[in-house]
């Protein structure tokens, strides 16, 4: 019903609030991330520590990026794996 | 021991001059002794908003530079006794004519002096900014319902945040009721969600906000202007007092003046 009196109103699109406010999210998603860079370095030496519990790994290769896609922005890890340790606890 | 109070942005042209101006005025009416020193150095603009321009003899530069004794560089408002004062911008120099570590010292021996010290900002994150934040307690962000002034204010804050300032506020400006009403303007909520901030207040949009730059007097001054009495309220806050949000639609609505016009006023 809100529908139909939108369109008759001439409001077929979402209000411009709300697309300034996604396009803001998104945004700021970037800028927090790429303003500070130690902050990218921080996340890696991170991952790193949690991998290397689980798997052997070439740390000089690992890279950590952030990336816009269409509608989001992505953290992502790229981390190459040389050799696997055996599963030590149950899963 | 007074406290200082940085009024930024990040992005040019949102208020910080008309904020300074305001607040600086509304405290020097609630008796408070106030000093407003213009940081925005090369692109003074304080003088004319308060309608002080034809007094300037010394500026910050001066003072920093030796010049001058601080005290013959301020400038008093002779409208409110001895509450206000203005220490003006160089106009002829440029930013980088002042260090953070002189601001600092300035800001000190002010607020030895001053129950509020306001600082000015100008635009950008370049060295007036840092020369600006130096000696400041308090940071006030300016900013208004668009996509790029939140950027930049989210910027700002980062900045701030990184550089240990004690206290980090939100001042939204012009913001119109209208078009918040019809979904076309970010709210307050809006705003508060994405920045993450502590609000200290909300300034409508207001004609009476240029009559009053034309006039160089302070919109506070005005009993009947909307933004006069957000920048009051805003004031009355910095001191300490807990007080509202006020509406953001004026009190006469469309069937308040129904109601008024057929004798049912509340
Ligand atoms: N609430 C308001 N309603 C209407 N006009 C406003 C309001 N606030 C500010 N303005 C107008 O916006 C313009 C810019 O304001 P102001 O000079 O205070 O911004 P600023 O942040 O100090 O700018 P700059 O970055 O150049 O120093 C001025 O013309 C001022 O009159
Ligand atoms: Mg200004």
């Amino acid at each position: 019903m809100l529908d139909i009196l939108g369109r008759v109103f001439g409001r077929e699109e979402a209000p411009s609030k709300e697309i300034a406010k996604e396009r803001l999210r998104l945004v700021l998603v970037h800028d927090r991330a790429t303003v500070s860079p130690q902050f990218l370095e921080l996340i890696k030496e991170e991952v790193i520590g949690v991998i290397t519990n689980y798997m052997d790994i070439d740390e000089e290769g690992v890279e950590v990026s952030i990336h816009n896609m269409e509608r989001s922005v992505a953290l992502v890890a790229n981390i190459p794996i040389r050799r696997m340790k055996r599963a030590v606890k149950a899963v | 021991m007074g406290e200082a109070i940085v009024i930024t942005s990040g992005k040019g042209g949102v208020g910080k001059t008309t904020t300074t101006a305001n607040l600086g005025t509304a405290l020097a009416l609630m008796e408070r002794r106030v000093v407003l020193v213009d940081a925005d150095i090369g692109l003074r603009n304080l003088d004319v908003v308060m309608g002080l321009e034809n007094r300037i003899v010394y500026d910050l530069v001066d003072v920093t530079s030796g010049v001058c004794r601080l005290k013959q560089a301020l400038i008093k408002d002779k409208r409110f006794n001895e509450n206000l004062f203005l220490l003006p911008a160089a106009q002829t120099k440029d930013k980088t004519a002042v260090t953070p570590e002189q601001m600092k010292a300035l800001t000190g021996e002010l607020k030895a002096e001053y129950d509020y010290v306001l600082v000015d900002c100008p635009a950008g994150i370049e060295q007036g900014f840092r020369n600006a934040i130096a000696g400041a307690d308090r940071a006030i962000v300016v900013t208004t319902p668009e996509v790029s002034a939140v950027r930049d204010a989210d910027r700002i804050i980062g900045l701030l945040e990184a550089s240990e300032m004690p206290e980090v506020q939100l001042l939204i400006n012009r913001i119109r009721p209208s078009m918040v009403k019809r979904g076309d303007m970010m709210d307050i909520d809006d705003i508060i969600d994405i920045l993450a901030i502590d609000l200290i207040g909300v300034v409508p949009e207001d004609d009476k906000i240029v009559v009053s730059t034309n006039r160089g007097e302070p919109t506070v001054l005005d009993a009947n202007s909307r933004a006069g009495q957000a920048f009051r309220n805003i004031a009355r806050r910095i001191t300490g007092e807990q007080v509202p949000l006020m509406p953001l639609e004026a009190e006469h609505g469309f069937m308040e003046r129904v109601k008024q016009l057929f004798g049912f006023g509340r």
